[in-house]
């Protein structure tokens, strides 16, 4: 399968652009481009070609043989929906980050190589390979942030890193002793999930590879990474970041946490505070996480913050949608993963790109004297087109998979799901608070001293055309994601899981 | 007329004209404004060709449409109208046309103004057509947004404050809704109207429902009224219904009044047909089950909107509150018919009465308000902006014509015989009398008030001293005119030959009824 070269690709095109003379800044954004389309292109087909959504073997070479470690990439309906999604945001990436004149080569190879690694990760079948792919990821998250990036960009970066790295230990361990106890075979993913870990072995196992993993997905209350991250930030960082960093860490809860140890999430046997489970507990912290997100959000000053809380929040449903353990709420989760990769990467683009490198400014006040609804319509439309779906209104990505997040959560926590109707509400709350003051301020406060805004530059528009065009194709035929996702979980994969609380 | 896809190119047109009139960013915006008004005629020629071909002695759903869509979440592409839905889609594409025509005096972003009206007949069209609540949810949602902006960009000094008003109280209804509709789904699997509706007449939806969410400790019953409860606040607010209905007076005074007249004359309609169409089929035993204090909220809404109306000054929040009341007594002959549920034949033919009596005050409601708003943007256009009831004074003598037309759109409000607006209302308290009669009664003094009301703007207006500063006011043009002829014709016409309409609805009206009979 050709879907591997995603990941070299990506590598070669960082390689390439390090490698060329420097200066020519058209030049390296161009290599850039290409590079990220012909990885598009490949994960389309192969995202195309893929029928069954059964796990597939890609790429399987022995590698660590005295320990059982194989590089061997596989892919499923989940990992492609998700390589797709990458490259989606990818292309769009680039498109946004056209006008970075600051090392430009470097800039571009650093990003081709978080993009490279995440194509890693989200292919891997092979756990030790998946980590090594989830720590090359952190690498240029760091530089990239922290030279390219705006206010507090070391502290935004350095947090970032510590988080990012004190997670992967939790992973490490977690998955070390699995490897350990299984009796240091294998570090495939299918061997692992199917070996029976003893109970209580997986009672602490579990949380601990979860939260690992939880932590870059935005689990309340390790999710005050998130925010600063997003706000210190380049425009294309912050797209990255939001819209497939933290998916990595969803996936990870998904497919690695959930999946080797399905019993984890069985009920303890007493109560604390009403909560009977780890399961409990996660779905209590991601509804936490809906909730507190959309109300931080409200209270923003700074534009990029709004849109930090906002991931937040949503990354609160994948993760509630993940403790459903039902079809239709892992689906939804899955599907929102896609759903907030491509809104979240729309609105960092139109306040970071559009708005911020115009006006110079992300502060909700003083950009309401810039009247932009005027000044640059086109921002005003996609940040509405964007807020509509981040909102959840029907016709575009984000109102399926909530939808199908919360009949999961009816399902399985009647009461969170009447609660998670609170935060949706909250979030269109936000939305429009953050839309009414940056875009559509009132006439009597326009300043009339700034200089008029440049305009939306071409690929700007194309930009947000493909990323508007992904969120509608989602919203209004999700079926041509779920036909992959759905025959994935029920796969012999997530087997334990269906057996022990599938409901 | 087989075989065409009527109402997917029925609502295609207004979202093909949206574009094209966005698009073609014609610097000349008299030509937009005629490119507009071009394609909201043509949905309504399509519209009446419709309505040709329409079977009305079926009360069967007709011009259905049914596509697969995402089977997992029981979302079809279903589409089909019944009388009701016809009437619905008629009074949508009337009202669109006299919205523009209200709107021809708006001078900023033309086109985008346009646009989104169209955006929104497209919505309304949607809504009133779809069978599936997947499907019908996207367009309720939908056409909130260009409703959003118009008030937004184009209205009065407190817009921003009407706008998100209107805008939140509307998001929390329809979450509402959907977390209801939501938990139907995860019980039977499906968001189809009609099947849910058989399953709730069978007796089976609701204990579905409880089997599903067991794990929580609210009682049976409960459960199925806080489901309720979720879906009516969804509709309430959105026709409203008092007390929800405090988003209202500003967001209709504050529009620009062609939009006002889009929100009054079509919009507030989706609520009343969601009542219809969703709630009394779905949840016709919860609604038996507080089917009294329902009648009290109908007649608290008819009186004290009446009161209060009474108590403004600015006509378009007088006419505000008027709508408010107006739609008050559909919901008074839609709740008095829910109320009683026995066989006994004579009362049956009141619940016909009443039921057919709702289905036209909401086509009268829509034509008179949205007539009235009309003449009240003529009057802001004349007066530039002003639309206080006591900024005018003795217009009659000046603008005869003017005074007189509008007169008669003041007394088709007013409900006087031989207009649209009193067949409606009698049809509605002659089947209420009998069957709520003490809520009838009542409402009566909703019915007196209006007149108080109305026979004060008429006065303040059009007779008494003649305020100097309107001496030289330009009556109707001719054009003007010839706009407002077909409108005032129809509503002579509806008010003395209802058979035109009740024939459409009265068949649906029927099987309503005994939908409601049938539940218990």
């Amino acid at each position: 399968m050709m879907v591997a070269w995603t990941i070299y690709i990506s590598f070669l095109g960082a390689l390439a652009l390090l490698l060329m003379p420097k200066g020519n800044a058209a030049a390296a954004r161009i290599v850039a481009l290409l590079t990220a389309l012909a990885g598009f292109a490949l994960a389309l087909a192969a995202f195309c070609t893929h029928r069954s959504g059964e796990m597939l073997t890609v790429t399987r070479v022995p590698w660590i043989p005295s320990l059982g470690i194989e590089y061997h990439l596989a892919a499923d309906g989940i990992s492609l929906t998700l390589v797709l999604l990458t490259g989606v945001i990818a292309v769009a990436g680039i498109l946004f980050s056209w006008n970075v004149a600051l090392r430009t080569q470097e800039f571009f190879a650093f990003y081709l190589l978080l993009i490279g690694a995440v194509y890693g990760v989200f292919l891997s079948y092979d756990l030790f390979l998946l980590f090594v792919f989830y720590e090359i990821v952190i690498i240029p998250k760091y530089f990239l942030i922290a030279i390219w990036g705006s206010t507090r960009r070391e502290y935004g970066a350095m947090k970032l890193a510590l988080y990012s790295f004190v997670g992967s230990a939790m992973v490490l361990i977690g998955l070390i002793a699995a490897f350990v106890v299984s009796g240091a075979k294998s570090m495939a993913l299918g061997d692992l999930a199917g070996y029976a870990f003893p109970a209580h072995f997986q009672m602490w196992a579990f949380p601990l590879v979860f939260v690992g993993f939880g932590i870059l997905a935005g689990l309340w209350p390790f999710h005050t990474w998130a925010p600063t991250g997003h706000v210190a930030a380049p425009t294309a960082a912050s797209m990255l970041l939001a819209g497939v960093v933290m998916k990595l860490g969803a996936y990870g809860c998904l497919r690695v946490a959930m999946t080797l140890f399905p019993l984890g999430l069985n009920s303890w046997g007493f109560h604390v505070l009403g909560l009977g489970s780890w399961r409990d507990v996660f779905a209590v912290l991601a509804v936490i996480g809906i909730v507190y997100g959309a109300m931080v959000a409200l209270v923003q000053r700074d534009f990029k913050f709004v849109i930090g809380y906002s991931s937040v929040s949503h990354m609160g449903f994948i993760l509630l949608g993940l403790m459903t353990l039902n079809q239709i709420g892992l689906s939804g989760a899955v599907l929102q993963m896609v759903s907030h990769g491509i809104l979240a990467g729309l609105m960092f683009a139109v306040v970071g790109r559009m708005v911020y490198e115009r006006t110079h400014t992300r502060d909700l006040k003083i950009l309401s004297g810039f009247n932009l609804n005027h000044a640059i319509p086109f921002a005003a439309v996609v940040f509405v087109i964007a807020g509509m779906g981040s909102m959840g209104l029907p016709g575009l990505s984000g109102f399926v998979a909530e939808m199908m997040i919360v009949i999961g959560a009816w399902r399985a926590f009647p009461l969170l799901a009447v609660c998670v109707g609170v935060g949706i509400v909250v979030g269109v709350a936000y939305i429009w608070r953050a839309m009414q003051k940056a875009f559509f301020a009132e006439p009597e406060m326009v300043l009339e001293t700034h200089e008029p805004l440049a305009a939306i530059s071409i690929p700007e528009k194309l930009g947000a055309m493909i990323l508007i065009a992904a969120s509608v194709a989602v919203g209004l035929y999700p079926q041509m994601l779920l036909r992959v996702i759905v025959p994935a979980l029920n796969s012999p994969l997530f087997e334990g899981l269906r057996k022990g609380n599938w409901q | 007329m087989n075989g065409c896809p009527c109402i997917s190119v029925l609502t295609a047109i207004p979202v093909i004209g949206a574009v094209v009139v966005l698009l073609a960013r014609n610097r000349n915006r008299r030509m937009t404004r005629w490119l507009a008004l071009g394609f909201s005629l043509l949905s309504l020629a399509m519209t009446l060709l419709i309505w040709h071909y329409f079977n009305s002695a079926s009360g069967a759903m007709q011009f259905q449409e049914q596509h697969a869509w995402v089977a997992m979440l029981g979302a079809e592409y279903r589409v089909g109208i019944d009388g009701l839905g016809l009437l619905m889609l008629l009074l949508s594409a009337i009202v669109v046309p006299i919205a523009m025509a209200a709107s021809w005096q708006i001078e900023d972003r033309v086109p985008l103004y346009f646009s989104l009206v169209l955006l929104l007949q497209a919505c309304l069209f949607g809504t009133f057509t779809a069978l599936n609540f997947f499907h019908w949810f996207i367009f309720w949602e939908l056409g909130l947004i260009p409703a959003f902006f118009l008030i937004k960009i184009w209205g009065g000094p407190k817009r921003t404050a009407a706008a998100t008003q209107f805008l939140v109280y509307t998001m929390v209804g329809s979450v509402a809704m959907l977390l209801s509709f939501l938990a139907l789904f995860l019980a039977v699997h499906t968001f189809d109207f009609a099947t849910l509706a058989q399953l709730a007449q069978g007796g089976q939806l609701m204990p579905a429902v409880v089997a599903k969410l067991s794990t929580h400790r609210l009682i049976p019953h409960h459960l199925a009224m806080w489901i309720f409860a979720g879906v009516f606040l969804g509709f309430a607010v959105k026709v409203p219904i008092l007390p929800f209905h405090t988003w209202l007076p500003i967001a209709y005074s504050e529009a620009p009044t062609g939009t006002t007249i889009l929100l009054t004359g079509a919009m507030s309609k989706m609520g009343l047909y969601g009542i219809l169409r969703i709630l009394l089929p779905i949840f016709g035993e919860q609604m038996q089950r507080v089917s009294t204090p329902l009648l009290w909220m109908a007649v608290a809404t008819i009186v004290l909107s009446g009161y209060s109306a009474l108590a403004q000054k600015d006509m378009k929040r007088i006419f505000a509150y008027s709508s408010i009341n107006h739609l008050g007594y559909c919901l008074l002959a839609i709740f008095a018919v829910v109320k009683f549920t026995g066989n006994d034949a004579g009362l049956l033919t009141q619940k016909y009465a009443a039921m057919n009596g709702a289905m036209l005050q909401m086509f009268n409601h829509g034509l008179t308000a949205a007539a009235v708003f009309w003449f009240i943007a003529l009057l802001e256009k004349r007066s530039g902006g002003l639309q206080g009831r006591n900024d005018f004074g003795g217009l009659r003598k000046v603008v005869p014509v003017m005074a007189g037309l509008m007169g008669i759109a003041l007394f088709s409000s007013l409900g006087l015989p031989g207009l649209n607006g009193f067949v409606g209302e009698f049809l509605i308290f002659k089947g209420v009398f009998p069957l709520a009669g003490w809520a009838a009664a009542l409402s009566v003094l909703g019915l007196l008030v209006t007149a108080v009301f109305i026979l004060g703007v008429i006065q303040r207006v059009f007779t008494g001293q003649l305020n100097p500063r309107w001496a030289a006011m330009p009556d109707l043009t001719t054009a003007e005119r010839m706009a407002l002829a077909p409108v005032i014709a129809l509503m002579f016409a509806v008010g003395l030959y209802p058979q035109m309409l009740l024939a459409m609805v009265n068949s649906t009206a029927m099987q309503i009824v005994q939908q409601v009979r049938l539940a218990f």
